[in-house]
């Protein structure tokens, strides 16, 4: 479903993405783990087309996110980082705006926005403007909008950062409930939800893939617990740096 | 329904949701009235809209960035420009639904200004041709007013920034042919240059139309020129949209 070899992209002199290389089949969850600044969000937004990379290449549901852009946004549906929305609308009207912009009329829009409400709990809110909603609303906002039109692909940048632990656990369920029939990509920095949702776990840090497997090789692997192993393996390499310079 | 046009839609809708139109429209009506009164227009006992037009160039100078300068700082301010170029849409069809939504908002406020033709023709036999002109002229004048405001609103996430760079180009523009401007152009760089200023010059074009000389190479100016800021814009958006 998604294929991605040697993804680079640099801003100015700091390189964010350093030859990023995955594959991620219909059916997998993959968590994207790694510490701030370690090229997460950047590799999301290559892969939504909203940054071009500077080097190398990716295919989403078979198109290329260079050449065919607009095919890859089509295909998927994409939770920014912060979720966000035009303050002045009311999620009614930002959800119809989504629909009409990709292409859902009629009675199937209205069918798709009330599924999109209710899977994320949205009704109570539906006429308040966006801006004076609190950010679990927001950010379940921005996961109707990026399932409203029910795409092969998810590509969410921290799903459940700012819900409550009860949102949480609905997000985590959501996300298991669509695996089978979708590929999905999450990225966060809680290590139980990794371990909660999802059947990958791609480690990055500076820029760079540092261990792509499934939870539970992980622990078997390099023993302890997934926390321990994050740390052992984002620190690693920082020390050896330091080292070297 | 394209993409295109329901971003044209939501821009047109925001801008009405928002105070933005309504203080815009409010001060853009009573200033173009005020000065054409203040200006002398019984006295002048002449039914045309010359006067009311002639307030044009300055009165957008400044409330067409007002307009223009959200456009795009407002999107990279909130982030939604990453919400908004992940849908199906390419850059460029981004860029014209909003300038078009924004050029609607301008278009609106022209037409409201129709209690002003009602007034010449009442008071004497008014002249059809000047006034389709004049309304023309502005409208163009307008657009490219904006589309240069469009460039700078994508040069910056701080809107106060975009106005005033867009109230300067659009000056510069406005006055290049005044005689302080060709006067230091030509004792600074070249007196051929000087005499280049005046084709691209607004205020020159623009009262050209508004007499009611209809030529096509004025027309082919303010449309060029909007396409060559809006294609900017592109190239602008697509180098640097998350910066």
């Amino acid at each position: 479903m998604i294929q991605v070899q040697e993804l680079r992209k640099a801003f100015g002199p700091i390189v964010a993405v350093d030859g990023v290389s995955f594959e991620v089949a219909l059916g997998d969850v993959l968590g994207f783990l790694g510490p701030n600044g370690a090229g997460k969000s950047t590799t999301m937004k290559m892969l939504s087309c909203f940054l071009p990379p500077d080097g190398g290449a990716a295919t989403v549901d078979g198109h290329d996110i260079v050449r065919d852009p607009v095919a890859v946004r089509r295909a998927i549906g994409y939770l920014p980082e912060n979720a966000p929305a035009y303050e002045e609308m009311v999620p009614e009207a930002f959800l119809r705006f989504v629909c009409e912009a990709r292409g859902i009329g009629g009675a199937r829009r209205r069918d798709a926005i009330d599924k999109v409400t209710q899977t994320c709990a949205l009704d109570s809110v539906m006429h308040q403007p966006i801006g004076t909603l609190s950010k679990g609303y927001r950010r379940r906002l921005g996961l109707a909008q990026a399932l409203v039109h029910d795409p092969k692909v998810l590509i969410l940048d921290e799903p459940t950062d700012g819900l409550d632990p009860n949102q949480k656990h609905e997000v985590r369920n959501l996300i298991k409930e669509l695996a089978s029939e979708k590929c999905i990509i999450i990225s966060t920095h809680i290590l139980e939800e990794v371990e909660a949702v999802c059947n990958r776990i791609i480690i990055i840090a500076r820029g760079r893939v540092l261990t792509d497997t499934t939870p539970s090789a992980v622990r078997e692997k390099e023993g302890g617990t997934l926390d321990e192993v994050f740390r052992k393996l984002t620190t690693r390499g920082k020390a050896a740096k330091g080292g070297a310079a | 329904m394209s993409a295109c046009t329901s971003i044209f839609k939501r821009e047109v809708k925001s801008y009405f949701a928002t105070p933005i139109a309504y203080v815009f429209l409010v001060i853009f009506l009573f200033f173009s009235s005020f000065l054409t009164f203040s200006k002398g227009f019984f006295e002048s006992r002449e039914a045309s809209m010359r006067l009311f037009f002639s307030n044009m160039p300055l009165l957008f100078l400044f409330l067409v960035p007002a307009i223009s300068m959200r456009l795009w700082a407002e999107e990279r301010r909130s982030n939604s420009i990453e919400f908004l170029f992940t849908l199906p849409v390419t850059t460029g069809q981004a860029v014209l639904a909003k300038f078009f939504a924004a050029w609607s908002v301008l278009v609106i406020a022209l037409a409201l200004t129709f209690p002003m033709v009602l007034t010449v023709s009442y008071l004497g036999k008014a002249d059809p041709g000047p006034i389709a002109t004049g309304y023309l002229g502005s409208v163009l004048m307008a657009g490219a007013y904006l589309a240069i405001g469009s460039f700078f609103s994508a040069l910056s996430r701080n809107q106060v920034i975009a106005f005033i760079l867009s109230v300067v180009a659009c000056g510069a523009f406005l006055y290049a042919d005044s005689p302080q401007a060709m006067e230091f152009v030509a004792t600074h760089i070249s007196s051929r240059l000087a005499n280049m200023l005046e084709l691209i010059s607004f205020q020159t074009r623009f009262e050209s139309i508004q007499l009611g000389r209809l030529q096509l190479r004025d027309l082919a100016f303010f449309l060029l020129l909007s396409s060559g800021w809006l294609w900017a814009t592109i190239v602008l958006l697509e180098e640097r949209k998350g910066a």
